[in-house]
């Protein structure tokens, strides 16, 4: 709530913070940025997280404690030393270039970090195991009774997909999609190294606002947005977990 | 009124090993089609197992499956076009009563108005019409169960394999059930193929039983056939009670009900033994009587009430009487 006063009076009361919204030509560019990076983290991220839980999940019992283990310790490595591991192996500097360059097939290094693409493989990287494990507990509670039922009535492997297996991981994708989004919304580090201060994020900015300009008014106003926000999608996610309560009571 | 042509199951010499581990041991079987086939036997003794065989979802290990003389040992579950109801119904928990019936239809592509149609003359069948457009997490067990069974006859498939489909049911609906179960298999002409571990549905639905017990056949006849020719100990034993009487020249199955009593010298018959009531139950239409004999040991005795107003007490002399053909000579013992 503090960082809701804030946000309307400092430094002078008002919504003079807010107007600056429509106001200023670097605020709505800021925003635009940072939508459009997490939701295109959050559509890779989901992606890869499913076909990865898909493979967790029907994989022998052997290889899916293996493949879990590998997830959680992803999940202990700090993600300085992970950021800093991208730069190193994608850096113009960075072993792929060196070593397309040996082979001779480009001559210039590729452009992946201090842009963009740097900061989405950056975000997507760590994202995926967040994106995985609400995924792996929706298919593993699936009743593969049902799937084989499927089957049984003449249906492909790709129409059991489609039509059975997708519609029942729908709780676990939204719930998957919502978190990582909201994550990513709040990421800091890791666009502030890959992209190089070049892709400026909310996140990014907000800090710059609190330590380097001492605008509090403006990084309590983009706060105060991003809470909002979230909220918003926590309303969502709420209305479909009710959903899905609805539609999941036969499996039990 | 038949919707299928075929429906005529050979199963030869049909083994499924897990690793070591032989659930399924080298079990032949004929099946007509139009039959009402039940697989009978203890938890474990691989009914699941040869019916998972027969829909195609496990691998065979030896042996050979045909319908109608074609092998179909390796065709894919999903071209077998054999209908299942699984234990557990498995419906399809985001679609409606209706979709999950249209399913095996719209699967193949069959245009939107043929399918309701069929749909509708589904719902009839398992009178669900007011239930179509509910979700199946809407829906009681039966609801559920009948749901299941429309889903897999939709297709006219010829041959329903059915396992445990009453499990989960309280015995009143069970019997409810079991009778429309029998009434749409006369109606629709396809050959079931039931698992259950119940030997009373056996008994009343079935006009075969397959007697299972550690993954092989232990005797496969008509219920009547079953139950009043039993070859083994472990056959008369699992389908209704008996009695074992051991002579010289083997051992004999006595049915408890085919045993006469009375208290000693007032009998209609020569008796066979004499012994002592050792305890009295009652439960209503019959009392369960067991007696100590000289000759066998412990007897179980069933008695109709109505023919006994004076009660039997416990201690009481008594003569036991039955007639000859009451007693069966196993073909097969123990080892
Ligand atoms: N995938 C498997 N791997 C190893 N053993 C198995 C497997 N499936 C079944 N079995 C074994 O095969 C035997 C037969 O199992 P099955 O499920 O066919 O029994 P069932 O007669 O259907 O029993 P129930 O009445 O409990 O359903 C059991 O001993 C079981 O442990
Ligand atoms: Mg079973």
């Amino acid at each position: 709530m503090n960082i809701l006063w804030l946000s309307v009076s400092d430094p002078e009361p008002g919504l003079g913070n807010y107007a600056n919204l429509f106001e200023s030509e670097a605020l709505p560019r800021i925003i635009w940025t940072t939508v459009r990076i997490c939701i295109i983290t959050t559509l890779l991220s989901v992606s890869l997280g499913y076909c990865l839980a898909y493979a967790m999940v029907h994989a022998y019992r052997k290889e899916q404690n293996m493949m879990l283990t590998f997830l959680l310790v992803s999940f202990w490595i700090s993600i300085l030393v992970r950021t800093f591991s991208w730069l190193m192996l994608l850096g113009r500097k960075g072993l792929v270039n060196e070593w397309l360059d040996a082979i001779g097939i480009i001559s210039e290094p590729i452009a992946f970090m201090r842009n963009e693409l740097g900061v989405l493989i950056g975000m997507v990287h760590y994202m995926v195991p967040y994106a995985v494990l609400p995924l792996l507990v929706n298919m593993q509670t699936l009743d593969q009774r049902v799937m084989s039922a499927s089957r049984n009535l003449g249906a492909t492997g790709a129409q059991t997909f489609f039509r059975i297996y997708l519609p029942m991981t729908k709780p676990g994708i939204v719930a998957s999609v919502l978190l990582v989004f909201i994550l990513s919304l709040g990421f800091y580090v890791t666009p502030a190294v890959l992209g190089g201060g070049k892709v400026l994020m909310v996140a990014e900015y907000i800090s710059v606002q609190l330590l380097i300009t001492l605008k509090w008014g403006i990084a309590a106003m983009l706060a105060a947005l991003m809470l909002f926000g979230v909220l918003v999608m926590l309303w969502v996610m709420n209305r479909f977990m009710k959903l899905s309560t609805v539609f999941g009571g036969a499996t039990s | 009124m038949s919707e299928t042509t075929q429906g005529a199951l050979q199963i030869k010499n049909l083994r499924k090993m897990f690793g070591t581990f032989c659930a399924v041991d080298d079990i032949s079987l004929d099946i007509q089609k139009g039959e009402f086939l039940t697989l009978l036997g203890p938890s474990g003794s691989g009914k699941t197992t040869l019916l998972m065989m027969i829909a195609g979802f496990l691998d065979i290990s030896a042996g050979d499956i045909a319908l109608d003389g074609t092998s179909i040992s390796n065709t894919p579950p999903e071209k077998r076009n054999f209908g299942m109801v699984f234990q557990g119904y498995a419906l399809f928990p985001h679609m409606s009563v209706r979709d999950n019936i249209g399913y095996a239809l719209s699967v193949r592509k069959t245009p939107k108005a043929d399918i309701n149609k069929r749909v509708d003359e589904m719902l009839d069948l398992v009178q669900l019409q007011d239930f179509a457009d509910r979700k199946p997490g809407q829906l009681s067990g039966g609801q559920q169960q009948r749901v299941a069974l429309a889903r897999a006859l939709c297709f006219a498939p010829p041959v329903l394999l059915l396992d445990e489909p009453l499990g989960a049911l309280d015995k009143k609906l069970r019997v409810e059930v079991q009778e429309q179960l029998k009434d749409i298999h006369k109606r629709v002409g396809t050959t079931f193929i039931y698992v259950t571990h119940d030997q009373e549905e056996a008994l009343s639905m079935s006009d075969r039983v397959v007697i299972m017990r550690d993954g092989a056949v232990e005797q496969v006849g008509t219920p009547k056939e079953l139950y009043e020719r039993p070859q083994s100990e472990f056959a008369a034993s699992f389908l209704g009670k008996s009695n074992f009487l051991r002579t010289s020249d083997g051992t004999h199955a006595l049915r408890p009900e085919k045993i006469d009593l009375a208290p000693t010298g007032t009998g209609k018959t020569t008796p066979r033994m004499s012994g002592t009531i050792r305890s009295v139950t009652y439960f209503g239409s019959m009392q369960r009587i067991m007696v100590d004999t000289q000759a066998a040991g412990e007897l179980e005795v069933d008695i109709d009430s109505w023919r006994n107003p004076e009660p039997f007490v416990e201690g009481q002399a008594v003569d036991l009487m039955w007639e000859d053909h009451a007693v069966v000579r196993l073909e097969r013992t123990e080892s």
